[in-house]
Parts: C-alpha cells; sequence; structure tokens
C-alpha cells in the first residue's frame, strides 16, 4: 500500500500516475478515485508554495472506506509544524471539491524519505530556489551536496549550516554569485 | 490511573526529548549566531516530534480522558520520568552542546535497540525517528570537537560542562523499577550493552576535541523514578503554564 515515487518524469498530463493506490476510476461517496486524486494533487506543504504534496512523496495511500475516502499522508520530519496544517489543508481542498467527508490520516511506517520526491518535485523545488535533494537516502548516507546553486547554477558551493529554515534543509551559499540558498537535504 | 510498568516504560521514553525539547526553545533568539539559533530550535522541534509520537502512543494505552497534550502538560512533577541530565540548564552554547552530545550518543544506541523492538508501533517510532537522531548527534559531535579543539576559552567552557554534566550520566544505563518489571516479556531495553558503545563513543570524541574524560564519580539518579533536581520545577512552570493558566485552551 505503501509506495515509492521512484525516478519517473512526470508531466501534468500523467501526474496520477502518482496515485498508484488502485484502480482510477473506483468510487466512494459519489467520488472516483482520480478526482479526489485531482483535489489532493492542488494542496501544497504551506513551507514551500506551490509544490504539490503528492510531488514531495507525502500522499502514500488512497482508499475507499465505507462509503467514503480514507486518505493516508507520511508525516515528513516527526517535529515538523506543518504535521497538522497538512492534513487540515486536504480535508478543506476535499471539501471544497464537494466532498463531504474524508478520513485524513498522518502515518509514520515505512518512514518518509527524500527518495519518494517525484522528479517533477526536485525541478519544481530547484525552480522555487530551494536546491532538491541530491543522491539517495538510507540511515547511513549523509545529506548529500546540492548539485548547482539555483540562483545562477553555479557549482561552487558551500555549507553554511546542516540546519535550515526548517528541519528539512541546509543552508548554503553560493561561491559564484554570493546568494545564500536552501538545500533540501536527502533525508 | 493505575500506572502499570509498560505506560511508565513509555512515559519515560518520551518525557526525556520532551524536555530536552522545552530547554532547548529557551535558545530561541538567544543563539551564540542565526545559523546555531535555528539549529537548536530545530533539534528541539524534531525532539518534541519525537515524544509527542509516544505521548499519544500512550494515551491510546491509557485510554478515557489520557491524550497527548494531558501527558505532556498536565502532570505533576514526580509523574515525569525523564532522565536528570535533559532537565539541566542551558547555561551557554559550550555547556548545551555537552548535554547535548551525551544525551544525543546514548538516544542514538538506545532508539537503534528500539528499532527491533517486540512492539509494532513502538518500532515504527523508532525507524521513523533514528534518521532524525542520528542527525543530532553528528551535530553535537561535530561541535565538541570544534569547541573542544577550538580557543583556549572554548577549550575551557567545554571541558568544565564535560565534567560538571558528567554525574548525570550513570542514570541513563541503571534500570529503573519499571525497566526490571519489564525485562523478562523484552518491553524494556538492556541498558548493558548501551553503555560500552556510549563509552566507546564518547572517548572518541573526547580524544578529537582533545578533552579530558572525567573522573569517576558518585552518579546522580532519580529522574527516571520521578524524584528530580531544583530545574525541574522551574522548566514545568513555564512548560505548564498556559494549560494551567487556561486549562484545555488550543491554538
Amino acid at each position: 500500500m505503501w509506495y515509492k515515487t521512484g525516478n519517473r518524469q512526470l508531466t501534468k498530463s500523467n501526474k496520477h500516475n502518482e496515485i498508484k493506490t488502485g484502480p482510477p476510476f473506483q468510487e466512494a461517496g459519489g467520488k472516483t478515485r482520480r478526482q479526489i486524486a485531482d483535489l489532493i494533487y492542488e494542496v501544497s506543504d504551506p513551507e514551500i508554495p506551490g509544490i504539490s504534496i503528492v510531488d514531495l512523496g507525502m500522499v502514500v495511500d488512497i482508499q475507499p472506506e465505507n462509503d467514503h475516502w480514507r486518505i493516508l499522508l507520511a508525516t515528513t520530519y516527526s517535529g515538523c509544524p506543518a504535521i497538522d496544517v497538512i492534513p487540515y489543508l486536504v480535508k478543506a481542498r476535499l471539501v471544497e471539491g464537494g466532498v463531504k467527508y474524508a478520513n485524513v490520516l498522518m502515518g509514520i511506517s515505512p518512514p518518509w524519505s527524500t527518495d519518494w520526491i517525484s522528479e517533477e518535485g526536485k525541478e519544481k523545488l530547484f525552480a522555487y530556489g530551494i536546491a532538491p535533494p541530491n543522491g539517495s537516502s538510507s540511515l547511513h548516507a549523509e545529506d548529500g551536496t546540492p548539485k548547482k546553486c539555483p540562483q545562477c547554477g553555479s557549482v561552487q558551493t558551500t555549507l553554511i549550516s546542516r540546519f535550515g529554515s526548517t528541519p528539512c534543509k541546509a543552508a548554503y551559499k553560493c561561491e559564484t554569485c554570493l546568494e545564500p540558498f536552501e538545500y533540501f537535504k536527502c533525508f | 490511573m493505575t500506572v502499570v510498568p509498560k505506560i511508565k516504560y513509555l512515559l519515560h521514553l518520551a518525557d526525556s526529548p520532551m524536555i530536552l525539547g522545552q530547554r532547548l526553545g529557551e535558545w530561541c533568539g538567544h543563539g551564540p549566531v542565526l545559523e546555531q539559533d535555528i539549529a537548536l530550535t530545530n533539534i528541539s522541534l524534531d525532539l518534541i516530534g519525537q515524544a509527542r509520537l509516544i505521548y499519544q502512543y500512550t494515551a491510546s494505552l491509557v485510554g478515557g480522558n489520557t491524550n497527548e497534550d494531558s501527558l505532556a502538560m498536565l502532570r505533576l512533577e514526580n509523574e515525569y520520568l525523564n532522565l536528570l541530565i535533559v532537565e539541566q540548564p542551558n547555561k551557554n552554547f559550550g555547556a548545551t552542546i555537552v548535554r547535548q552530545f551525551y544525551y544525543d550518543a546514548f538516544n542514538f544506541y538506545q532508539y537503534q535497540m528500539l528499532t527491533n523492538h517486540i512492539d509494532d508501533q513502538l518500532k515504527a517510532i523508532a525507524v521513523k525517528t533514528l534518521k532524525e537522531i542520528k542527525y543530532h548527534l553528528r551535530y553535537s559531535s561535530e561541535w565538541m570537537i570544534r569547541l573542544g579543539d577550538g580557543t583556549e576559552t572554548s577549550h575551557q567552557i567545554v571541558q568544565e560542562a564535560v565534567n560538571e554534566l558528567w554525574r548525570y550520566t550513570g542514570e541513563m544505563f541503571q534500570p529503573a523499577s519499571y525497566e526490571l518489571a519489564l525485562a523478562d516479556k523484552e518491553f524494556s531495553i538492556n541498558l548493558n550493552p548501551l553503555k560500552s558503545e556510549w563509552n566507546a563513543k564518547i572517548s572518541d570524541v573526547f580524544i578529537q576535541a582533545g578533552l579530558q574524560s572525567p573522573k569517576d564519580e558518585i552518579m546522580q539518579t532519580g529522574g527516571k523514578e520521578g524524584r528530580h533536581t531544583e530545574q525541574m520545577g522551574y522548566i514545568l512552570t513555564e512548560l505548564q503554564f498556559m494549560q494551567r493558566t487556561y486549562p484545555d485552551m488550543e491554538w
């Protein structure tokens, strides 16, 4: 039921490939899984606006439960302040989209990893000004280092601090354009 | 409620990160430089998040009106079962790093064992949070070396804290009554092997940092049984103020 987003190249039109937890036309509460997935796709992490939580690998499962949908989201960091906000945003978007009731849950097992961020998610992070995680994550791996500065594209970058504005990011500076930027750590 | 050993053990596991998270939160806006202010408060958030996962699980076992908030905010001092070391004051950045390093090293080896726990929920929490704890240990180890091997002043401050906080480290490896009661059922973890792993890590970092290992002395104990140092009252006064003043308030 937990799925990995893998390295599939995504475009807007096949974004539903991300919701591989059942047939798209399965129905509950008058909505299909695809319709639910469409609505959830429009929700962003409040700390990283403009990037879908689906692209960040946070939507784990969408399953019918009695006459409604049960949506399972992955907790990124245990202490992330967005932990309570994101399920609320998902619920709010579903209600706006005409869904009467949805059971939105946060799960911790298996633990979320930056490997679950889609390629499209990484591109959007870069475009937004955050260097995406570079490399795969495992318990013994280091954070990895940014491929290039999201401002000027230079590969000459220096770590300022292992902790950035949120637990998931480290603070870097670019040695070419001298601008600071954030790097999404491999986790 | 009668508090059975299993609940006490879970509360012990949750209370240490909760109180340390509260302590680190005091650094918010007071860090020596912006990056370290952010780092310490990020670690604080992680720790409170970890405590929260265990409080939620504990509350589900206790049932009734008990919830994560009542466990975190509304118990009496002698009902908190955290290690004494986490309640020690921040003092200065060096002392904060030493406290963090002693605790992180213990917590890392403890959680490594918990990832094989017989209880599925505790195991899932451990797997989830071990990655974060490993990160904390890396951070505090690096700063131990940087400060210990830094200037004369930074070395002296850290060495003083190393000696002063040493007396609170023995308690980590001394099983509490509830840990002994659970040992048969393999619910509490065996603390003996942790001690040698912890000692090896501490010595390794001390050598790299040019710090002297403290002399053996009498270890302070009691935190795991609810007998705290004077510091605890002050922490709870601040931690519980809003809930005590405005019961059941929510953001």
